[in-house]
């Protein structure tokens, strides 16, 4: 497809739009799904049916948010804002907690046309639908700056169509069409994107060793039973080099890489065929986790739109750039996140991490060099080349630019997804966004099992890599779980060992048998039997972790119990019994399970 | 291995030169340095699973496995510090506490690396709880046995097996504590159809973990020292 066509399917799509005089869009990832937007959806369908005179469009949009608050539906009106220009639409409502039962209220609402929301004033069935409406202007919506979940509630998942009425796949025809692969690694090179995945690597940098290197002959595995899985179609006999997109997610409590592949899979897409034009790849795996139907599903329906509209495939839109995208399933392992143990896994090997360097930039999938990407970092790449590295550069902070995308969860009343400028503060996020009491939130937890526990008193930092850093918690992959007073952080930790325990694949000595033996002490102070010798076991065991670990899993894996050390120490030592005979100091109200069980849902 | 760069390091303050193709270990062992090892098996890949290798690198932010790190130009090694020792001691001592390792009823009591790594970071006692897993045995092959309780899982029979014997009769499942060393697809080992019966997975097993049948206490003496020569005489078979 050329430029033109491209327009002018996205033009038509633009006027359709247009032509309602009310856009209607139901939440149709995950969370709002499995509280019943399907059914909210076709409530306001049949009942729109039913009064054509209404003029409504209705579809299902990606998520808006709120997570903890669906169904939401949004209702927008007036002419459909240009694209990028960060404006919404005239007037939009946002309504939380719909069913179906609300939807002759809404439609026969907007069938009057009044141009003010429903007020409680307005009847009976009105009034409840008032009283489901968000305020838009909330620090919630307000603070957020929208790059990576721009236009989700104006783009329906499963149509590449409103993918391109949203301004989609410009970015890779410009640069097809119009800039060498050497000015794209510039242009994200300067724009200071980091890696989205937790490791906060420089993009740019990773793009340019990919580029640099000369592609390869594909090899197969060690030997010919290692490499099983594979098939002769995946081992072209000519030299090449792969762009793979990582989307095993797998932070208990983060959420932001499923929402964007549910809500955009083709941003991620489109992400992936610029990078690939840019380092000189020909071939993309998706690795995304089977526990993510709904986004495999969508994936899976948009690489066949994009194929069918010459967006991937042979020959892209015209040019003499072909980028082929195969999608393969994590079978549940969290190490297979792990950019080695991922590669293993593709090759159909046991996904199990192997030493660095080699790093997979220049000896990656079966030996070629391989650029690996978060679905977060590759779903910033059009924005950047549609809107200039300076723009994304002026986001954020001097060292972390742009915008960061976190899952809110725990005791807060805002829950959901959020994306922030880089170097908002803690307290803006928690207490503001997330609407946390103030003085009733204990910590928040970034970074999952590889993260620590920053302490209410440290809520001013700032959110960026450096900051998280020095606090002995990580970025991660955006998963934030705050939690207020009931929370035990000897359970905190001993929550996220467990994970580790659970995940561990096995490899290396110490965090094999090191990650039990932590649990074990855990579980032992736990209980209030463990002794000051045990703390100090315990400590000297989390460093062995860290320093002798194989891969990033292990190495990070003593975080949670390192970062509730420095922090809650006190209530370590409360624990102890040699040290005040006293057993553990929560009551039955706040049981010490609830933190971690808090984290499991 | 050979034919790259040739480079000069320092190895506990000894200038050594070295192919940048070798391993930190191979050009330790080259200049009679000696650094512990348990999974490294020389005529193997080596995989830096076990860990009891890592050295300290001047500027790495933590110690780095000898068996898998390359030299680098100027690059500043430091093979034994009373850190790296107690690192070493305490990796060793969850492998300990890892399985059932009696010695006193092994076959390979007096020849086991095990043991002997053992004595040499002088482990004589655990800190830690033994963990007293209940594994499996595999007894089913007419000539050799399995006790998984002897397993430090360092896939040297893994390796062998797909490496040099090519039978590839052996692999890992599971994860974490639950990995464990199976043969073909978890069958037992005298039903796996691939195993060639070569017993080169015994030979190398550094422990008792796989042993001949009809062997007592102490009998088992393993012999691997033929390994590197078999890779070098396939390596020059392939190049002629």
């Amino acid at each position: 497809m050329n430029p033109e066509e491209l327009q002018r399917i996205a033009a038509e799509e633009l006027q359709a739009k247009s032509a309602a005089k009310h856009r209607i869009g139901v939440c149709t990832a995950s969370g709002c799904l499995s509280c019943g937007s399907r059914e909210v959806l076709k409530a306001i369908e049949q009942e729109a049916a039913a009064r054509p005179e209404a003029n409504l469009r209705i579809e299902g949009v990606g998520c808006m948010g709120l997570c903890s608050r669906g169904p939401l539906v949004m209702v927008q009106s007036g002419p459909v804002p240009a694209e990028n220009s960060g404006a919404g639409a005239e007037t939009a409502f946002l309504f939380k907690e719909l069913t179906p039962a609300d939807a002759p209220a809404l439609v026969a609402y907007l069938e009057q046309q009044k141009s003010d929301p429903p007020t409680v004033a307005a009847g009976s069935t009105a009034s409840s639908l008032a009283a489901k409406r968000c305020d838009l202007s909330a620090p919630f919506f307000r603070r957020q700056v929208k790059v990576v979940l721009e236009q989700f509630e104006n783009i329906d998942p499963e149509r590449i169509e409103s993918y391109l009425a949203a301004g989609g796949y410009r970015a890779l025809l410009d640069c097809l069409h119009h800039r060498r692969p050497v000015e794209i690694i510039d242009e994200i090179t300067r724009s200071g994107l980091r890696g989205r995945g937790g490791g906060g690597y420089p993009v740019g940098l990773k793009w340019s060793t990919v580029a640099k290197a000369g592609a390869f002959v594909p090899q197969a595995g060690r030997s010919s039973r290692q490499s099983a899985g594979a098939t002769a179609a995946d081992r072209p006999d000519g030299p090449r080099k792969y762009v793979i997109c990582n989307a095993d997610e797998g932070d208990p409590g983060a959420f932001m890489d499923r929402s964007v592949l549910e809500c955009a899979p083709h941003r991620v897409l489109e992400g992936m065929a610029i990078a690939a034009y840019a380092v000189g790849a020909d071939f993309g795996y998706l690795y995304v986790r089977a526990e993510y139907p709904l986004a495999v599903e969508r994936l899976r329906k948009a690489i066949v739109q994009a194929e069918k509209r010459g967006l991937l495939g042979r020959n892209i839109g015209g040019s003499a750039f072909n980028f082929q995208v195969e999608i393969r399933l994590g079978a549940g392992a969290f190490v297979c996140g792990e950019e080695t143990a991922l590669l293993a896994s593709i090759e159909g090997r046991r996904g199990q991490p192997r030493p660095r360097p080699p790093y997979p930039a220049e000896h990656g999938l079966w030996g070629c060099p391989t650029l690996i990407n978060n679905v977060e970092t590759l779903a910033n790449v059009a924005a950047i080349i549609n809107r200039g590295a300076d723009w994304f550069a002026a986001l954020g902070t001097e060292k972390s630019k742009g915008t960061k995308v976190f899952a809110l969860a725990g005791k807060i009343k805002n829950t959901g997804l959020i994306e922030v400028p880089m170097g908002i503060s803690i307290h803006e996020i928690v207490h503001e966004m997330g609407s946390g009491e103030v003085g009733g939130i204990k910590a928040v937890q970034t970074g999952g099992p590889s993260g620590g526990c920053i302490p209410a008193e440290h809520f001013h930092l700032p959110v960026d890599y450096e900051s998280l850093q020095a606090e002995g918690s990580i970025m991660g992959s955006g998963g934030m779980i705050i939690m207020d007073e009931g929370a035990a952080m000897v359970d905190v930790a001993r929550f996220f060992m467990e994970f580790c325990v659970e995940e561990s694949c096995g490899k290396c000595a110490p965090c094999r048998v090191g990650t039990t033996q932590v649990l074990l002490l855990l579980e032992k102070i736990g209980r209030g039997e463990g002794t000051a010798a045990d703390l100090g076991q315990l400590e000297e065991l989390c460093h062995l972790l860290q320093q002798t670990s194989l891969c990033g899993l292990g190495q990070s894996a003593a975080n949670p119990v390192l970062s509730t050390l420095r922090f809650f120490r006190r209530e370590y030592e409360q624990l102890l019994v040699d040290n005040t005979g006293k057993s553990n100091e929560t009551d039955g109200s706040q049981s010490p399970q609830q933190g971690p069980q808090e984290v499991k849902k | 291995m050979s034919g790259g760069r040739v480079i000069t390091l320092q190895i506990d303050g000894r200038d050594c030169g070295a192919d940048e193709n070798q391993t930190i270990l191979e050009v330790a062992q080259e200049n009679g340095i000696f650094i512990p090892t348990l999974c490294h098996l020389n005529g193997l890949h080596p995989v830096g699973g076990c860990r009891i290798c890592m050295v300290e690198v001047e500027g790495a932010p933590r110690p780095l496995p000898a068996c898998v790190t390359h030299p680098a130009e100027g690059m500043r090694v430091t093979t034994d510090t009373p850190e790296l020792r107690r690192r070493r001691r305490l990796i060793l001592e969850l492998m300990l506490a890892e399985g059932n390792h009696v010695c006193a009823v092994c076959v390979v009591n007096g020849h086991c690396e095990l043991q002997e790594l053992a004595l040499q970071l002088g482990v004589d006692h655990l800190e830690i709880p033994a963990l007293y897993p209940r594994r499996e045995v595999d007894a089913s092959h007419p000539r050799f046995g399995l006790d998984r309780n002897r397993c430090v899982l360092c896939t040297r029979c893994v390796r062998v097996c797909g490496e040099i014997e090519g039978a590839h009769t052996w692999d890992v499942m599971g994860r974490g504590l639950k990995a464990a060393i199976i043969s073909d697809l978890n069958q037992p080992w005298g039903e796996a159809e691939s195993c060639t019966a070569c017993g080169k997975c015994v030979q190398v097993c550094p422990t008792g973990a796989l042993f001949e049948k009809g062997k007592a206490t102490g009998e088992m003496v393993k012999r691997h020292l033929h390994l590197p020569l078999l890779t070098a005489m396939r390596k020059e078979e392939e190049e002629r």
